[in-house]
């Protein structure tokens, strides 16, 4: 297993040996292609991505200060938002205006920065609603269990393995609303594991979590490249982000400003000007993680109230 | 005061004409508000689509029954269709406040001047229901058991409304067993995380909408045929409040709970209308407090009250778990 | 061809009155004012029959020039006036429409019009009927505003709350029948002016209001109830309160004691009794007070703040608390307004205010949820669209007509007129 984290990881970072640090750098595999994406709001342009492409096989980091459009940009790539203009393509198929649902099922998944796991579902419910292609989600198929039992079983069967494998198997009947943070932003991304996807793209993964869990999930993150996954992922967390990310954007304003290594961009005068006068989200102790958490449900339950 | 009356009303409530369309009403709104989330506060007028889909067809153009039947379910689908395109993509309470704008919009034109010709107005119409009544394989005569008796039209009603109140629930049982269903509860959940595992989160409200509307449609047959009769303001909003605090008094999101709701409802509907009513022929409430002409509006009082009290203190309803309720006080 | 003209302009002008009058009144009724240049005219006889001929009722006009004769159901009827009992050198001023077949719709009372001259037969100078056609566009311009107005008091109310709270309030409706079954109560039952017995109403309102969140909806709040539970349960408490306003003032609609049948009087294309201009002021003045106040006051600005974002309204010091009960106040004292004047404008009944509900909905979300000053131009736009389209589609309809358009602008700007998008993720 660690041999195999060294070697994935070498690969990831042999694709990335001798890019300049410029935004926008062409990759050598790239899996997704952004150009001139925009998002605006009002008079705010929230968004105004110039191009960016997302190595395959990589671990990418997203950073930036608060307000900076990176959640945005997540919304604009995965069909939650629809952008003003631009074009991206994943694998090589646009998918620009291609709604939320059919994003997912071309092998593009999504977390959320405030996790949305269904509370008043059992645990292994939300797991096999993750499975894709089921015969049973049909209307009319549904009402004959024989056409879909078998499926189902498989599902739950390969449910259960990767709840083993995110240490929920004990949780599997409790209903997810029970779980602690942390243990739903595992669900959410063993559930994301259940689409079956190529470019995993976690929003803000340590957001919120038990700085006890922090080290577990370091570890799936790296063991979804191992698996041949790509993950992007945004994170305020620089020390996760310097431990786990093989490359790092930089966004600002809504642009992308910097890209490179994390132990170059960390020192890059562009993303420390960028930084500089915002609020320094480096380093979070507990207490202010557990603040931002409170502050975060708290508007959570406002965005639900609007 | 008369207690046999009372009991026997109050237990002919239970099984009887109006329990069955609430109960059809009722499944169907749980369908869509409490297994799918949607706030569809119009459902009045998937029965009034349907009963005058039949009603016209058959009473305007004396066209055939069956095809009257048809007509009544097309006309639901529609309405569905028409409701929920503009809305299900939004925010749910913009479809509370379209469907119930919807509901309002077609009770209006059932009951205009304009369309008199087509709908009868505020009459309505009449002369619909001889060959579901030809059908009746009971003979004339009373049936039932001592003093609880239906006629032959009745009874028939009953038989037909139950059999479709049967079917229902099975119906749904099955449905939300299956994967099928677990979409549509976690769409309730968080329409946003179901869309990011790849459901199509707009076509299984739809169907939710359509399978909603359908299943109270039939209570919408039920209800013309019943009375044999169709008037515009049978559907009026208050009937979707009605429908509502059937839901949540049997627990939403259970198969059964709409139909026990429903007999529930109309129990004590009855028996408090009946037990005032004779308390202030009796003499017992003096008619300084109360005229029997003020019954009716106590009764509604009642339901309001009712479903405050409900919902602030039983959410989950009579046979709901409170963890499973969206309804929850979080 | 001048007769014509006239007969049509005569005819409008009794549309316009019919459409000044009441919006949704309960009892379907034949009514109207007899009046020579300005002047009632009492003693007149008036008789009603069915199209068949079958007699309905008859009335005689009173002092103030005025009859009604209620009808069974919405239809086709015969309205004679009795020509002998005019006195003595006033006719009709079209001696063929002595018997005028008019329709009555549901829930409708509908005026008719008599036109009377002092001379013998045949009018003057007839405005061509491209002018009335514009007149009767600024009528009903008129009288969408008056309409809008009214939806507004109680638009503004339903907007603050759910903006600062988040609740639809399907009860808010029956805070406006309150405001005008108290105003009714005091005008009718203890003989107080209509004036005094409004700001009655009006403070009733404000601390019903008060009191609704203080011992209500504010617990509700505090026990975390959800919002979905707390819109059902305003629609328990909305029927509970209809029912009981049916149980205490009964099944008819009635009218207040004052400014019951005031003679109409012309302001350039515009014709209506002086108490819809007083009332507009005053609707107009108290909407122009409250957006005042919300954009001047402290507590205004909190109140803005707090729809905007509450949790950091909270921990920027504002007591979000006492700004909800000091909007529920307000809101509970306009709607109590707006009640007393939609009582003036058609009369006072148990329903009146949820059948203006769908109104005060459709402003709000056609101005955007939770935008105050969004409500108060869509609750205009309503009003205005309401009464304009009935130049298209039958009165009876109108209601409908807006509520089509609500759902339409939903189709194509579903955040409203003022409302913007809102965040994912």
């Amino acid at each position: 297993m660690h041999a195999e984290t060294t070697s994935k990881k070498a690969v990831a970072l042999a694709a990335f040996e001798g890019l300049p640090g410029e935004p926008g750098v062409p990759k050598p595999d790239p899996i997704l292609v952004a150009d001139g994406v925009v998002r605006r709001f009002g008079g705010l342009t929230a968004v105004d991505v110039a191009h960016l492409e997302v190595q395959r096989g990589s671990i990418t980091a997203l950073i930036g200060p608060n307000g900076a459009g990176k959640t945005t940009f997540f919304n604009q790539l995965t069909g939650f938002d629809t952008a003003d203009a631009g074009s991206w393509t994943f694998n090589g198929n646009s998918l620009a205006g291609v709604p939320a649902h059919r994003v997912a099922r071309s092998g593009m998944v999504r977390t959320f920065q405030l996790t949305k796991a269904l509370t008043k579902l059992t645990v292994l419910e939300n797991m096999r609603l993750g499975a894709q292609d089921q015969r049973g989600e049909n209307f009319f198929r549904s009402l004959i269990p024989s056409l879909w039992r078998r499926q189902e079983d498989q599902i739950t069967e390969r449910a259960e393995e990767l709840l083993e494998r995110f240490k929920l198997d004990a949780k599997r009947d409790d209903f997810a609303g029970s779980l602690s943070g942390g243990q739903r932003k595992l669900l959410e991304m063993a559930r994301a594991l259940m689409v079956g996807p190529e470019l995993v793209m976690l929003d803000e993964p340590m957001a919120g979590v038990n700085p006890a869990l922090t080290q577990s999930l370091l570890g799936h993150v790296k063991g979804l490249r191992d698996e041949g996954m790509t993950v992007l992922f945004v994170e305020h967390d620089m020390d996760m982000v310097r431990e786990i990310s093989d490359w790092v954007v930089v966004m600002a304003m809504g642009n992308v400003i910097a890209e490179g290594p994390p132990d170059k961009i960390m020192s890059d005068s562009r993303v420390i000007d960028a930084y500089l006068g915002a609020h320094h989200d480096a380093p979070l102790s507990a207490e202010e993680a557990e603040e931002q958490l409170q502050e975060a449900e708290a508007e959570l339950e406002i965005e639900e109230k609007a | 005061m008369d207690w046999n009356t009372i009991f026997v009303t109050t237990v002919k409530a239970a099984i009887g004409f109006e329990t069955v369309v609430y109960a059809l009403a009722a499944i169907g709104l749980n369908v869509q508000f409490g297994y799918a989330g949607l706030l569809n506060f119009g459902h009045a007028a998937f029965l009034g689509v349907a009963a005058y889909g039949l009603a016209v067809t058959v009473s305007t153009f004396h066209l055939p029954f069956w095809l009257g039947i048809l007509i009544g379910l097309a006309a639901t689908v529609v309405l569905a269709l028409l409701l929920g395109i503009p809305t299900l993509r939004l925010r749910a309470d913009y479809l509370a406040i379209v469907t119930i704008a919807a509901a309002e919009i077609v009770r209006n034109i059932f009951r205009s001047v304009a369309f008199k010709d087509i709908f009868g107005g505020s009459d309505g119409r009449q002369n619909f229901s001889g060959d579901f009544f030809a059908l009746n394989p009971y003979g004339p005569g009373q049936y039932g058991i001592g003093p609880i008796t239906f006629n032959e039209r009745v009874l028939w009603v009953l038989t037909v409304g139950w059999v479709l109140v049967a079917l229902s629930c099975a119906l749904v049982y099955l449905l939300m067993k299956s994967p099928w269903g677990r979409v549509l509860k976690a769409i309730r959940e968080d329409e946003d995380a179901v869309r990011s595992l790849g459901k199509n989160v707009f076509s299984y409200k739809m169907q939710a909408l359509v399978l909603g509307g359908l299943i109270g449609c039939l209570g919408g047959f039920i209800f013309a045929l019943g009375q044999a009769s169709v008037q515009p303001d049978l559907f009026s909003t208050d009937f979707t409040f009605y429908a509502y605090t059937i839901v949540i008094l049997g627990g939403a999101a259970r198969v059964f709970s709409p139909v026990v709701g429903a007999s529930i409802f109309w129990v004590l509907l009855v028996f408090i209308g009946n037990t005032l009513s004779e308390a202030v022929a009796a003499g017992v409430i003096p008619s300084s407090i109360m005229t029997v002409n003020q019954v009716g509006a106590v009764r509604f009082m009642l339901v309001g009250l009712g479903l405050m009290l409900l919902l602030i203190f039983r959410p989950q309803g009579i046979f709901g778990d409170k963890r499973e309720i969206a309804l929850d006080a979080r | 061809m001048r007769r014509a003209v006239i007969a049509i302009t005569a005819f409008l002008g009794g549309l316009v009155l019919l459409l000044a009058a009441p919006a949704w009144a309960d009892n379907e009724a034949l009514k109207g004012t007899i009046q020579n240049q300005g002047k009632p005219v009492s003693g007149v006889k008036i008789s009603v029959t069915s199209e068949d001929g079958q007699p309905v009722g008859q009335a005689t006009t009173g002092s103030d020039g005025t009859w009604n004769v209620p009808v069974p159901k919405s239809g086709q009827y015969k309205v004679t006036l009795d020509q002998k009992t005019l006195p003595a050198g006033v006719t009709l001023k079209f001696k063929d429409r002595g018997t005028l077949s008019v329709q009555v719709y549901d829930g409708m009372q509908r005026n008719v019009l008599f036109a009377l001259s002092s001379g013998s037969g045949g009018g003057d100078s007839g405005p061509s009927a491209e002018s009335s056609y514009f007149e009767r566009v600024a009528q009903l311009i008129f009288e969408g505003f008056n309409l809008g107005l009214i939806i507004a008091l109680g638009a503004m109310g339903i907007s603050l709350v759910f903006g600062t709270t988040g609740l639809t309030n399907f009860a808010h409706g029956e805070l406006l029948t309150l405001g005008a079954m108290v105003a009714f109560l005091f005008n009718v039952s203890f003989g107080v002016p209509l004036i005094f017995a409004a700001v009655i109403s009006v403070a009733v309102g404000a601390l019903f209001g008060y009191a609704q969140d203080r011992w209500f909806w504010g617990r509700l709040r505090a026990r975390g109830s959800s919002l979905l539970a707390m819109m059902i349960i305003s629609i328990g408490l909305a029927l509970f309160m209809r029912y009981l306003f049916l149980f205490l003032f009964g099944g008819e609609s009635k009218a207040f004691l004052d400014y019951n049948a005031q003679p109409g009087i012309q302001v350039g294309p515009i014709t209506a009794a002086p108490k819809n201009f007083i009332a507009m002021a005053i609707e107009l003045a108290v909407l122009v007070l409250v957006s005042m106040a919300l954009l001047k006051t402290r507590t205004g600005k909190a109140a803005r703040a707090i729809s905007d974002n509450p949790a950091l309204a909270a921990s920027s010091g504002i007591n979000v608390d006492r700004v909800i009960r000091i909007i529920w106040t307000v809101g509970g004292a306009t709607a109590a307004l707006g009640g007393v004047m939609l009582g003036l404008a058609q009369n006072v009944g148990y329903q009146m205010g949820f059948q203006i509900l769908l109104g005060m909905f459709a402003g709000v979300t056609l101005g955007g949820l939770g935008s105050a000053f969004g409500a108060l131009v869509g609750s205009i736009v309503v009003g205005l669209f309401t009464q304009l389209s009935t130049l298209v589609i039958p009165t009876e309809l109108k209601f409908s007509g807006s509520l089509v358009v609500l759902i339409l602008v939903m189709l194509i700007r579903p955040q409203g007129i003022l409302g913007r998008r809102e965040r994912i993720g």
